[in-house]
């Protein structure tokens, strides 16, 4: 079960918010602070290309994002309703606003340990895990 | 010149020593981007071909606004022209290093800096 699961409309007025309640369970749940900066880019990646995805695929389907720390590890898992981000036909260099189909999947694998991408009956999920320092595991004071 | 500000991003411009020094702060992100796409789209159309991106206010970067830089430098390339980045902070340098646009952009600790490596290039 996640610790947190979000919500939210496919804007991409919406991936700070994603961004910020994701870095600030991770740093809850024991994430080292020297990781919260890749933690936040990685998670505003792939919430990013999700928004994109049902931009074209299924603008009135949410993007889910579940938030969860187990085992040691902390999990963000962003769930979008459509193909996997990246691989969408459409991503073109063009005037260079979009990058190369799967630069995105690129910059989250740089950034997180453990990166898995599957097709599920919700749709398409990223899954991506960093180390829970000892110190700080979940129970500990704010 | 000040531009238009928002929570997010603010973005100011002005020239110093015949090169475009813009000014960034805030967040670029996809839902940012499109702004400083626009800015940089219009300074060419304006005929500014030698460019500096000033980053060192920039809290957050991804592989959008990478791309908005990456079509900047391609459009300034087009009239021969430069677009260099002024930024020291490793949060920010750190997705540049992962994706390699760092044989590909010129990286200035300071503006003058930037300034001057530019025109001893000519």
């Amino acid at each position: 079960m996640a610790t947190v699961e979000v919500t939210f409309t496919p804007l991409p007025a919406h991936v700070r918010t994603a961004r910020l309640v994701a870095t600030a369970v991770a740093r809850r749940s024991g994430v080292a602070e020297s990781l919260l900066d890749e933690v936040r880019l990685a998670v505003g990646e792939a919430c990013s290309r999700a928004v994109e995805t049902h931009a074209v695929q299924c603008p009135d389907e949410p993007v889910r994002l579940a938030l969860s720390d187990q085992a040691g590890r902390f999990e963000i898992e962003v769930i979008n309703a459509g193909k996997a981000p990246g691989l969408v036909d459409g991503g073109q260099v063009g005037d260079g606003t979009l990058m190369p189909p799967g630069f995105s999947l690129a910059v989250i694998a740089g950034l997180a340990e453990d990166v898995q991408i599957s097709e599920t009956e919700a749709g398409t999920s990223i899954k991506m895990s960093w180390p829970l320092s000892g110190s700080l595991a979940a129970g500990s004071p704010a | 010149m000040a531009l238009e500000e928002s929570v997010d991003l603010k973005l100011d411009h002005h020239n110093k020593d015949g090169i475009e020094i813009v000014d960034v702060e805030g967040e670029i992100d996809v839902y940012t981007a499109p702004r400083l796409r626009e800015l940089l789209i219009d300074l060419v159309n304006n005929g500014h071909y030698q460019l500096v991106v000033n980053m060192e206010k920039v809290e957050f970067l991804d592989s959008t606004g990478l791309g908005v830089l990456v079509g900047g430098l391609k459009r300034v390339r087009a009239h021969d022209g430069s677009l260099d980045l002024v930024c020291t902070q490793e949060r920010i340098l750190k997705i540049f290093r992962i994706t390699g646009l760092t044989k590909v952009f010129g990286i200035h600790d300071t503006v003058d800096e930037a300034i001057s490596t530019r025109k001893s290039e000519k």
